[in-house]
């Protein structure tokens, strides 16, 4: 089976700015795949590549087995978009909106029709269908986005930020909603965020750095490979947490070593005992991972150049 | 497929316009001011006109004067309106690229030039439907102040209305195809509507300007579609200043003073020609549109 997208030595310029470099990727069908980065890391012009919008400068791209170059028009009728800022329209109500975005993948009448209502039905949008876009808030916005992206039935749905400035009772509605999805469409979903627990559930994950890629892998692989474990140990003494010969950390109550796997965690319990009374093991989590392969954090500042000013 | 496309954006785009109350009002704003203008001295002024030119003795029957100076009224109303309404209905093709709504659009199938086409004909469904709507109203308004057009005459104006305002939304549909932001499309619509009214004759007749000033304006192919609205809105006025033994000479200076009679660097301009010159430079204009939507398209690959 063809993977969902397929992308080799992708190049793309703004005049002499590169925002991407040299990018190679694939994504298989029915994976949940995460791409992360700081703003202006490429992300939005890979995404934009991707959905025919921005022409490629050199390199490969292939989405659902259709090459840019040549199957434009049947990638976009395969893929949905839910962008950062809702692109709807503010005065229309969801239903035309709804009703207009379908009539532009050819649906119409009685077709058109059901899946207005399959999509109704899925995001809950009974109640908010005949009000008009400027008028809901930012949850039901974000649900009437991505019904939009999904009116048209796509086998990959691309989330540019889809939760970017919700509650987390709201981001937490959504992820169930396109957990569900996936498993009852087997959908593809491309997702960028600035949310690492939201990263963290892909089933892939790609950081791209200066518009190329910095790294790839399971979360659990990055996780192991770039943070490794720490142990939260309770009731030492300082002395005893730099006896370890380990990077530590004041916490609350104790001392946060880190220590590159949990088999070096393991060893350090069975050579310490009388140390190790009250502790507890936990994964480095993505933002570990990210600060460790790009310096920088997700919507923060470089860290390496915060370090450099002081 | 492609039908189907086309007409939903159709539809879309009239339907965001009449929705959008902000865009509406303002297409509306200069036509208001130009009514308040007649309320406040216009209509003495256009009065004036007609009386102070009356060889020594005569008099015009008030039903003729208002007859004439409401003739004139509606025809400045709807000529300018022909144009500023497209403009301000054009300004979604602008608003959908300022707020990123392009964005949404164009990552669906659709090609970009049933996109631009949708723009377009859509600007000339909102842009007739109000000024038709206004013909409406402006003929029931001379009915009552002093009818004397033919069903001839109206028919005519009909085809007037429908032409300048293929015209104006070929002149929007190319000066809003460069336009991105929402200040671009404040100061556009600010000057369309301050100046239009101005240099198509409808505030003010062309023939009251300096010969300067009025050669410069007989370049603008607006003008002739104000001059052929005028010419049929006043036919039958003037027609019945000719049954009731007015002189020739003060008839025909009248037309030139409401510019019903327009010159082009001192020849007078045949009516076939006003059509030519409106009908041709709405060609041209979207001729250019089509080649700026196909040059945008392969640009961008």
């Amino acid at each position: 089976m063809t993977k969902a997208i397929e992308i080799e030595g992708l190049n793309k310029s703004y005049g002499k700015v590169r925002a991407v470099k040299d990018l190679s990727f694939s994504v298989d069908r029915g994976e949940f795949f995460a791409f992360l980065g700081v703003n202006g890391a490429g992300k939005s012009t890979t995404i934009s590549v991707l959905c025919g919008t921005l022409p490629p400068d050199s390199g490969k791209v292939s989405v659902l087995g259709n090459d840019i170059s040549s199957g434009l028009s049947k990638i976009k009728e395969s893929i949905g978009v839910v962008f950062q800022d809702s692109r709807l329209d503010r005065a229309l109500t969801v239903r035309d909106n709804l009703f207009f975005r379908g009539a532009l993948y050819g649906l119409g009448g009685k077709e058109l029709q059901s899946r207005i209502d399959e999509v109704t039905e899925l995001l809950e949008l009974g109640d908010i269908l005949n009000r008009k876009i400027s008028r809901l808030s930012g949850g039901q916005r974000r649900r009437a986005d991505i019904a939009r992206a999904l009116v048209h039935r796509p086998e990959l749905l691309i989330l540019d930020e889809p939760t970017t400035g919700l509650d987390p009772q709201t981001r937490q509605n959504l992820w169930n909603v396109i957990s569900g999805l996936r498993s009852s469409r087997k959908l593809t979903v491309l997702l960028t965020t600035h949310y690492m627990e939201e990263a963290a559930g892909a089933d892939r994950v790609l950081i791209i750095d200066g518009g190329a890629l910095a790294a790839e892998g399971t979360p659990l692989e990055l996780k192991n490979r770039y943070c490794g474990d720490f142990i939260d140990l309770y009731g030492v003494s300082e002395a005893d947490a730099a006896s370890l010969n380990c990077r530590y950390s004041r916490i609350a109550g104790g001392y946060r070593l880190q220590v590159p796997s949990t088999a070096k965690a393991t060893e350090l319990i069975i050579a310490y005992p009388k140390l190790f009374l009250d502790y507890e093991i936990v994964k480095g989590n993505m933002d570990h991972v990210f600060l460790a392969v790009t310096g920088k954090k997700l919507g923060g500042e470089n860290e390496a150049e915060r370090g450099k000013r002081k | 497929m492609n039908r189907t496309v086309f007409f939903a954006l159709v539809k879309r785009n009239v339907k965001m316009f009449f929705r959008d109350k902000g865009m509406f009002l303002v297409s509306l704003i200069t036509p208001l001011i130009l009514l308040l203008l007649y309320v406040t001295f216009l209509g003495n002024v256009y009065r004036d006109a007609f009386t102070s030119a009356l060889p020594g003795g005569l008099t015009l029957p008030d039903k003729l004067i208002n007859g004439c100076v409401s003739a004139q009224l509606v025809s400045s109303v709807l000529s300018v309106s022909a144009v500023t309404v497209a403009f301000c209905s054009n300004m979604l093709m602008v608003q959908d690229r300022a707020n990123g709504t392009i964005w949404d659009l164009t990552v669906t199938p659709v090609n970009p030039g049933i996109l631009g086409g949708a723009y377009f004909t859509a600007t000339f469904i909102s842009t007739l439907l109000i000024n038709l709507i206004a013909a409406v109203g402006g003929l029931v308004y001379m009915g009552v102040a002093g009818w004397y057009m033919s069903a001839y005459d109206v028919v005519l104006l009909l085809c007037d209305i429908v032409l300048t305002v293929l015209f104006g939304t070929a002149a929007s549909s190319v000066v809003n195809f460069f336009l991105s932001s929402q200040g671009q499309i404040s100061a556009v619509g600010t000057v369309v509507s301050s100046c239009y009214g101005f240099v198509s004759g409808a505030y003010m007749p062309i023939s009251s300007f300096s010969e300067g000033l009025r050669n410069v304006i007989s370049v603008l192919p607006g003008t002739y579609g104000t001059s052929l609205i005028r010419t049929h809105s006043m036919a039958g006025a003037f027609r019945e200043m000719e049954a009731i033994g007015l002189p020739e000479a003060y008839i025909s200076g009248m037309k030139d003073a409401v510019d019903s009679n327009i010159y082009f660097f001192g020849s007078a301009v045949e009516t076939w020609t006003k059509y030519a010159v409106v009908l041709g430079a709405a060609a041209v204009l979207i001729g250019i549109y089509i080649l700026l939507n196909r040059f945008r398209s392969k640009r961008k690959g």
